[in-house]
């Protein structure tokens, strides 16, 4: 990174900005920020070269703590939004953040076809299987018992969203599993994910102390892969089907063809308007 | 020299009589036949009459004074085709002309009509009525039949092996003709009955044969040397079919530099002239073409088009390429612009520079997809929540598109805000000769050039959304040091950062409305044309009709006013208010069931009492002539 000797290193703290977070004491987006600063600190990035883009809710306010650029732009519309920075600057560092509502519930579409696009990003999914900032609601990772939210008394009743399956099976590739609570772990992830050429996802279980406290125990339930990642995706179908979704560390990354417009001009408007003449 | 076989004006018949002694004698008797039958003739130009003598026809048009025809036949006949070689011939002999097409409702290789209108002087509608039906055959034609108003002066040609024309046009009282059109393509190898007729067709016409030859050489220039060399010679063979030329050549010796281009072409020009180097969209009729011709010259333009996978997406698309300094623009339609209505609002509220073209179709819902309707103009003022004031213009014809997409990209790039641009089917999918539309930006260089107000060096007090007089704060782009901001949906105060005080919400209201109230957009916020009292007032597509109706209107004694308002939001109050005055009767003019400029305008407190409205809805092409009815009616 050439920039990086025109900036004196800087330190995690330097990263953030100074507006106060707004989210609960004890949420688990904390450890997600202290994170993401940590790698950009540890990854030497210039803050003016990296833009984080987010949608709506708790985990989306993410951008506006650190003190890079940033986009805070609608509902589940973070990805495309990184997209469109993306093809017409390539030289940015694009990360983007968000929940598991965002993400997965009404920017599911998008979810897929990022996958697929494989543009070089970052994808850090806040997943605490709750709506946090609409005051608890069932998401689509939620357990279909899980009976709290007065929308849902009785449950979903409807199976959870697999985000890793279905990164792979619409063709991600790079699949992590991180832990806001495991902030060395978290920092290498969400590294690695910049690092990667291509579509990094990091999905990141993050707890909704307000919402769903009883996650505290997550920091029981959560264990280290004990295997490498793999690079093929039968295996990589296999184990993440096979796993009980607690497991932590690179599930998969492969070397994939990443989509990136060719920005060379090799004419002008005028070379383009002899074609009209009669 | 093609022999001379028609008389059309008065100083054609001066020529006759002087004419070159070479010419037959009984082309000399028909043209003084035909000048007798001048008064009898319908014609509503009067210059496009003649007799002709080997077809037995009382009445056809020559190129002196132009024509309105159409071709029409089942799918694979390639009468589009034809249409497009026509038009490429009109163009190369000096005429201009408009082009429009209707399909019927299969997707591919359906029944289809072009329908052609040229004429010595620009053509901005299709006029009243057809001077000739060419029909390749009748297949299903009764699917178009109200698109194609003939009258007992009008001409329909068939083939002499085809069907009977369908009652439902031969009740018309247009005269029929027969030419052995699929013979003499049989005779061919491989020979095409619609090149047959364009040769036919030319003749009649009187268009060169080199200009119809060069027209299918355009035209056909992606298809293999084999088929270009027959549908040449079917060109020949039909151009002779008749005795060559039948009417006067008028075509300029040399024809001047115009263009062909079809509103979607010129509004993708005008995209890429604006400065536009990437383009986010999910295909949808009518836009796609537009689309399609941006992709590949965007990419020559060091600009990209990335295929979405759905509106929602495209709009955000266009704002995180704004967001990063590159202008970017969408183009869509009725249901695309009703997903992207969200994501206009975060560019508004964000200030971020994104230009959407709806290319019009008959909604609500899906609709009517191929054919035109100028009906979303309440979505695109009203659609978005909040108080979101934000640009919609409209195009006021085909290379209008040009110059209205361009003025759009410009206007939403200084204004740090979102423009919808309303071009409709009508428009985009036709196809024009025309003067090259000029290139505003070169046009005005007095102007401030149309672009953002960038933030290069920031100084540490700099805020992305202070607000100002303009109501314009600079903007920095990622890459800058010291000038990280984080761009917000959320109300916020003039750092960015979000706020719900009534105090932020107020100031930042304030700045969004006051960039745009307090703006000069120059004078080119509506097309005025003509002078007189009598006023009609309208929007988009609906001009081209609209003119012509004012100058026959002004032609026979009655000085009308045309205005077509380019920019419809925010609306040019004052200047709309100095132009009516005090006039005589206001006929407000649309295409679309709710009167939706009308009820807008009064909204505005614009429209004297006396004002009234023709709103009617698509797929029909509003006609010069039923504006005019709809004044008398008035009166
Ligand atoms: C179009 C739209 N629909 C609904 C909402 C309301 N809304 C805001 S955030 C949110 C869910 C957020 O949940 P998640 O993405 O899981 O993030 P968390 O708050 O849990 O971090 C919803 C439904 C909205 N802002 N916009
Ligand atoms: S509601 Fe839950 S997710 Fe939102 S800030 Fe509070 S703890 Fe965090």
């Amino acid at each position: 990174m050439d920039a990086a000797s025109v900036i004196p290193t800087l330190r995690a703290k330097d990263y953030k900005s100074d507006v106060v977070p707004v989210w609960c004491p004890g949420c688990g987006h904390f450890g997600v920020l202290s994170a993401v600063t940590k790698a950009l600190a540890y990854l030497k990035l210039p803050k003016e070269r990296v833009a984080l883009i987010s949608g709506i809710g708790c985990s989306a306010r993410l951008p506006a703590y650190v003190g890079a650029y940033g986009f805070h732009g609608v509902h589940g519309r973070a990805l495309p939004l990184a997209a469109g920075l993306k093809a017409a600057r390539p030289d940015l560092t694009v990360l983007v953040a968000g929940g598991d509502g965002d993400g997965f519930s009404i920017g599911g579409n998008h979810f897929l076809h990022a996958c697929r696009r494989n543009m070089d990003m970052a994808y850090i999914v806040m997943d605490n299987e709750v709506y946090g900032m609409t005051k608890g609601q069932a998401s689509p990772t939620t357990r279909p018992d899980w009976a709290k939210s007065k929308l849902t008394p009785h449950g979903t009743g409807i199976r959870p969203f697999q985000p890793a399956a279905i990164a792979l099976a619409a063709g991600a590739s790079f699949i992590a599993r991180g832990y806001s609570g495991d902030p060395g772990g978290l920092t290498r992830l969400i590294s690695e994910a910049i690092e990667h050429p291509g579509f990094g996802f990091l999905h990141v279980l993050s707890p909704c102390r307000t919402f769903r406290p009883e996650q505290s125990d997550w920091k029981h339930q959560v264990h280290r892969s004990d295997k490498g990642p793999t690079d093929d995706p039968a295996e990589a179908a296999h184990s993440i089907q096979a796993d009980d979704g607690m497991t932590l560390g690179l599930l998969y990354a492969r070397r994939l063809p990443v989509w990136q417009p060719d920005n060379r001009a090799t004419a002008t408007t005028a070379d383009l308007e002899g074609a009209f003449v009669v | 020299m093609p022999a001379v076989t028609g008389v059309a004006t008065e100083a054609d018949a001066r020529y006759l009589d002087r004419g070159p002694s070479h010419r037959p004698r009984r082309a000399r008797e028909a043209a003084r036949k035909s000048l007798r039958s001048l008064r009898l003739c319908g014609f509503n130009c009067r210059t496009a009459i003649c007799t002709d003598w080997r077809l037995g026809m009382c009445h056809r048009p020559s190129l002196t004074g132009g024509a309105a025809l159409a071709i029409t036949g089942a799918g694979g006949s390639g009468a589009v085709t034809a249409g497009l070689i026509l038009l490429a011939a009109v163009g190369r002999a000096g005429h201009y002309a408009l082009m429009g097409r209707s399909a019927g409702p299969q997707i591919r290789g359906g029944e289809s009509v072009a329908m052609l209108r040229f004429a010595p002087r620009p053509v901005e509608c299709m006029g009243d009525r057809l001077d000739l039906l060419v029909g390749l055959d009748w297949e299903n034609v009764g699917r178009f039949s109200d698109e194609l108003p003939l009258d007992e002066t009008s001409l329909i040609l068939t083939d002499d092996q085809a069907v009977p024309v369908p009652e439902i046009l031969a009740r018309s009282g247009a005269r029929v003709r027969s030419l052995p059109l699929k013979v003499l393509a049989e005779a061919q190898p491989d020979g095409r009955v619609n090149m047959i007729a364009i040769g036919a067709v030319g003749a009649l016409l009187g268009l060169p044969l080199a200009a119809l030859e060069s027209g299918a050489r355009v035209i056909l220039a992606d298809k293999d040397d084999r088929i270009i060399e027959t549908s040449v010679a079917c060109i020949r063979v039909g151009h002779a079919s008749i005795g060559g030329s039948q009417a006067p050549p008028v075509g300029m010796p040399t024809p001047p530099a115009r263009w062909n281009i079809s509103g979607n072409e010129a509004a993708g020009l005008g995209a890429l002239r604006g400065g536009v180097r990437f383009v986010a969209a999910y295909p949808i009729t009518p836009a796609s073409e537009m689309l399609e011709w941006l992709a590949p010259r965007l990419e020559r333009l060091g600009g990209s088009l990335l295929q979405a996978e759905d509106e929602l997406a495209s709009i955000n698309m266009l704002i995180g390429s704004s967001f990063g300094g590159v202008p970017a623009l969408t183009a869509t339609s009725g249901p695309g612009l009703s997903l992207m209505v969200e994501g206009i609002g975060l560019a508004v509220a964000s200030e971020t520079p994104v230009v959407v073209v709806d290319v019009q179709r008959g909604g609500p819902s899906t609709g009517i997809p191929t054919k035109s309707e100028q009906s979303d103009l309440n979505l695109a003022v009203y659609g978005l929540h909040g108080d979101a004031p934000h640009l919609v213009l409209a195009p006021t014809g085909i290379a209008d598109c040009a110059f209205t997409v361009q003025w759009a990209v410009g206007l939403a790039e200084q204004l740090q805000t979102a423009a919808i641009v309303l071009s409709d089917q009508a428009l985009g999918q036709s196809r024009a000769i025309l003067d090259p539309p000029a290139d505003p930006a070169v046009v005005r260089s007095d102007r401030q050039p149309p672009t953002r107000m960038i933030a290069d060096s920031p100084g540490p007090d700099y805020q992305r959304y202070r607000p100002s007089d303009s109501g314009l704060s600079s903007m920095t782009l990622p890459g800058v040091p010291g000038g990280m901001y984080t761009a917000d949906g959320l109300e916020h105060g003039a750092n960015g950062v979000p706020s719900s005080r009534a105090v932020d919400h107020a100031e930042q209201l304030d700045k969004r409305l006051r960039k745009l109230t307090a703006f000069d957009y120059g004078g080119e916020w509506a097309e005025i044309r003509g002078k007189g009292d009598c006023l009609l007032l309208t929007w988009g597509s609906s001009a081209g009709p609209v003119f012509e109706a004012a100058e026959r209107l002004s032609a026979s004694g009655r000085p009308t006013r045309a205005i077509a308002l380019r920019l419809i939001a925010p609306l040019q109050r004052q200047a709309l208010l100095t132009e009516l005055g005090s006039v005589g009767p206001i006929l407000v003019v649309e295409q679309n069931q709710g009167a939706q400029l009308f009820c807008y305008l009064h909204a505005q407190r614009v429209l004297p009492p006396h004002a009234r409205s023709y709103a009617r809805p698509g797929p029909l092409l509003l006609r010069p002539a039923e504006i005019l009815r709809a004044l008398e009616e008035e009166a």
